[in-house]
């Protein structure tokens, strides 16, 4: 049913070489940065979090919403997802490891990671959520060798149910990074860990849909329509589900006097970051997909693969907008020491801070990308975790009759 | 499902969130019983800071001039903070702040750093416990074990913390700084470890409008007692809840 | 590979090293290290090689969380009696060899990161240009 994929085409090599070159660039750009000083980046006491953050929790959301398809198959018994399991776990693993290399890279005192990981302040979210994105590693690995040893099948249930809890609260500590963050305009709010939440499940599920299908076309496996347009139409109810908590975290705000400040930099008058807002995030990435995925599909079914991979592509490019005006657009409203004042200073009081991505955190920021990339590809080559076939006449042919519409 | 319903899942959930409640709470407790109560006044240099003394601070705004900086030349005199031509990256522990009301056009000036309060947040976010809060009331960066994560810059309300974007050298050998480690005004507590007076204090004193005071909040014969006691004062962004320890008379 | 030709590699493998460990060790000489000023260090020197670490390691702890600046052991003490001076007879820095924790570290290959956030010499009446505000 399952197979390593063969990795030895031109194709195969060419990718692992560029991704490799993408991951030595990365690495490179961070001992820059530790050797230097962030004083060699975009990033200043006013925009302490910059592009390596953006990526670095864009990676961390969609992985743990990558997992998702496999907790339906498992936990929730739809057994169209059951052959895309395996490769579900791979993805979670291989984007969380990426984000976190990210993260750890772009430390002030990266040399100190075995500090970080053994002495806590359990009042931090912060501290909480290393346990919880060292675990998901731990709990995703038995996961996925409940899925794939014949004799702890029976136990892949239960390993699933831990899994999807554990990524639930692992999305609603990263949400309440921001979300417990009172002196932040911008993220004073519980709406972050839902939002965070529903983000997850979109990202992580346009992440998925792109590797399956990029996998089968690499390996020559078929990939039946039906499955691509299943896939494609939950992925429409995710990011649909992504504008509703996007519009009721803005409304509400919107509501309150305090917050008129903030919410008219984002949605008006804040530059790069409302035309991010609009033009990206809410058109790019909301609402073209949403049209594309929820359009009655063709007689000629063939082009159904293009328009949810462009789909993906666009709900991913949406989110990196959407992260981007979350972290940077929200350090770039100043503090509000004196409510209802105008004020300055020499550290910047009182104004937009100015921010632009520097070249070594941006390739900091892809090489987690590549990092995730490598272990998807040589996971594929390695184990088992591409099933041979997901051909429409594999299928279940119940699935068969209720799925084709 | 059979009679006897056992999800193993369930099961190691539960467990595991007692267990993580049990951890949560154990370093509180042990905290809680190791606070000594010693006593106050001049204390030695070999002995621990209490928590009978609240260190804070006074300061009359009233008294302090909008082009005046010996507090901020004197912090950055004493703690060795060089200027490295990059405002943005600079540290910064003291500023002075240029606030002016919109509706009426009243501007006054005043000096901000570290608010050393009593619930501070960049203590609650720091992962490690690196941003923690003296006995005595002095909120401080242990730069032995800050990994230089910027979570307390993002925390405090007040813009006090600065993250030490270069490599540095010949420190001040009392106030000791790192690149990748974050920082912030200390209150001099190496000053007042020994009996003296912060650096912008005495300059404000010595050479300034004499608007700044330092004292023991917790010692009702204190300067600072009195005068708060006397007078009205307010903290910046009291709303917070947060405690601050220093305090503004005429903001 | 088969047992024998792994045997055989791993053999030359360690005979390699330990040549190389021996030749290495006649090369690197013992340090000179610099005799700290006054009579006598705080412990005795036996002590002090054995346990600065330790000390080092439990009193940065007293003095930042609890206050206690017991000068014995203050690491200020510690770099104005083991200052090493230049050419120039200023005390050197951590990025000069001859510093006294430099001469054993080195050789020991031991890093240490303390100076990256310390004074590493007692406090220079000569310093940077402060910033004016």
């Amino acid at each position: 049913m399952y197979s390593e994929i063969e990795g030895r085409s031109t194709q195969f090599r060419a990718l692992a070489v560029v991704l490799g070159l993408v991951i030595l660039a990365g690495l490179s750009a961070a001992m820059y940065m530790e050797h230097y000083g962030h004083y060699v980046t975009g990033m200043s006491n006013q925009i302490v979090w910059g592009t390596p953050h953006v990526f670095a929790i864009f990676l961390i959301v969609a992985a743990s919403g990558a997992l998702n398809v496999a907790s339906i198959g498992t936990v929730f018994g739809k057994t169209m997802y059951k052959p895309l399991g395996r490769l579900s776990g791979l993805l979670a693993l291989a984007l969380l490891i990426g984000g976190l290399a990210v993260l750890v890279l772009d430390l002030g005192r990266p040399d100190r990671l075995i500090v970080a990981m053994t002495t806590y302040n359990f009042k931090s979210i912060f501290a909480w959520n290393i346990y919880l994105y060292v675990g998901f590693i731990a709990v995703v690995v038995v996961y996925l060798w409940m899925q794939m040893e014949r004799r702890m099948n029976r136990y892949a249930k239960a390993a699933g149910m831990v899994a999807f809890l554990w990524r639930l609260i692992l999305t609603t500590g990263t949400g309440s990074i921001f979300g417990f963050l009172v002196a932040r305009e911008a993220y004073d709010s519980a709406i972050m860990a839902p939002l965070f939440i529903a983000m997850s499940f979109s990202f992580g599920l346009a992440a998925y849909i792109l590797v399956l299908l990029a996998a089968c076309r690499g390996s020559g496996r078929e990939l039946g329509d039906i499955v691509v347009q299943r896939l494609g139409r939950l992925l429409g109810v995710f990011a649909a589900v992504v504008l509703y908590f996007t519009v009721v975290q803005h409304l509400t705000n919107l509501y309150a006097a305090e917050h008129i400040g903030v919410e008219r930099f984002i949605l008006l008058d804040g530059g790069v970051y409302t035309m991010l807002f609009w033009g990206v995030q809410v058109l790019i990435g909301g609402l073209l997909p949403l049209a594309l995925l929820f359009r009655t599909p063709p007689p000629d079914s063939t082009s159904t693969g293009r328009r949810v991979a462009l789909a993906s592509t666009l709900i991913i490019v949406g989110g990196f907008a959407q992260i981007y005006v979350i972290v940077i657009g929200g350090q770039a409203w100043p503090l509000n020491l004196f409510p209802g004042m105008e004020v300055s200073s020499s550290f910047y009081d009182g104004v937009v801070a100015s921010y632009a991505p520097s070249l070594p955190e941006i390739g900091l920021g892809l090489s987690g990308i590549a990092i995730a990339g490598v272990i998807v590809l040589f996971g594929l080559k390695l184990l088992r975790f591409l099933p041979a076939t997901l051909a429409n006449s594999s299928l279940d042919p119940q699935l068969t009759h209720e799925g084709s519409n | 499902m059979t009679a006897k319903n056992f999800d193993p899942a369930r099961r190691s959930f539960l467990g595991s969130a007692a267990a993580a409640t049990g951890i949560a709470l154990a370093p509180g407790i042990f905290l809680y019983g190791v606070g000594a109560t010693t006593q106050v006044a001049a204390r030695g240099l070999d002995e621990a800071a209490s928590s009978a003394v609240r260190w804070g601070m006074l300061i009359d705004l009233n008294r302090c001039d909008s082009g005046c900086n010996e507090c901020v030349t004197a912090c950055n005199k004493e703690n060795g903070l060089q200027g490295h031509g990059r405002p943005e990256t600079d540290a910064q522990w003291i500023r002075k702040v240029e606030v002016r009301d919109p509706g009426n056009g009243h501007s006054q000036s005043l000096p901000v750093m570290c608010q050393h309060c009593e619930d501070p947040p960049c203590v609650d976010v720091c992962p490690t416990g690196a941003s923690f809060k003296r006995p005595d009331g002095i909120v401080l960066v242990d730069k032995h074990t800050c990994i230089g994560c910027r979570y307390c810059i993002s925390a405090c309300p007040y813009k006090a913390r600065s993250f030490v974007h270069e490599a540095l050298q010949d420190q001040k050998p009392h106030a000791p700084r790192g690149k990748g480690t974050v920082e912030s005004c200390t209150m001099c507590v190496h000053r007042i470890d020994d009996d003296r007076q912060p650096a912008c204090v005495e300059a404000c004193g010595d050479t300034g409008g004499g608007a700044m005071l330092f004292g023991d909040l917790n010692d009702p014969d204190s300067e600072i007692s009195k005068r708060v006691a006397t007078y009205a004062t307010q903290q910046i962004r009291a709303d917070l809840g947060l405690k601050p320890g220093v305090r503004y008379r005429g903001l | 590979m088969s047992f024998r030709r792994y045997a055989i590699a791993m053999g030359a493998v360690t005979l390699a090293s330990l040549v190389g460990l021996t030749a290495a060790t006649g090369e690197v000489p013992y340090p000179d290290i610099p005799k700290g000023q006054g009579e006598a260090c705080v412990e005795d020197t036996d002590f002090m090689r054995r346990n600065h670490m330790s000390l080092l390691m439990h009193q940065r702890d007293d003095t930042m969380r609890k206050g206690i600046r017991s000068e014995q052991h203050s690491l200020k003490e510690c770099l104005d009696c083991h200052a090493v001076p230049g050419s120039d007879s200023i005390p050197v820095t951590v990025e000069d060899p001859q510093h006294f924790c430099r001469s054993c570290h080195d050789y020991a290959a031991v890093k240490i990161d303390c100076f990256q956030c310390h004074a590493s010499r007692p406090e220079q009446e000569v310093v940077a240009e402060v910033r004016e505000e």
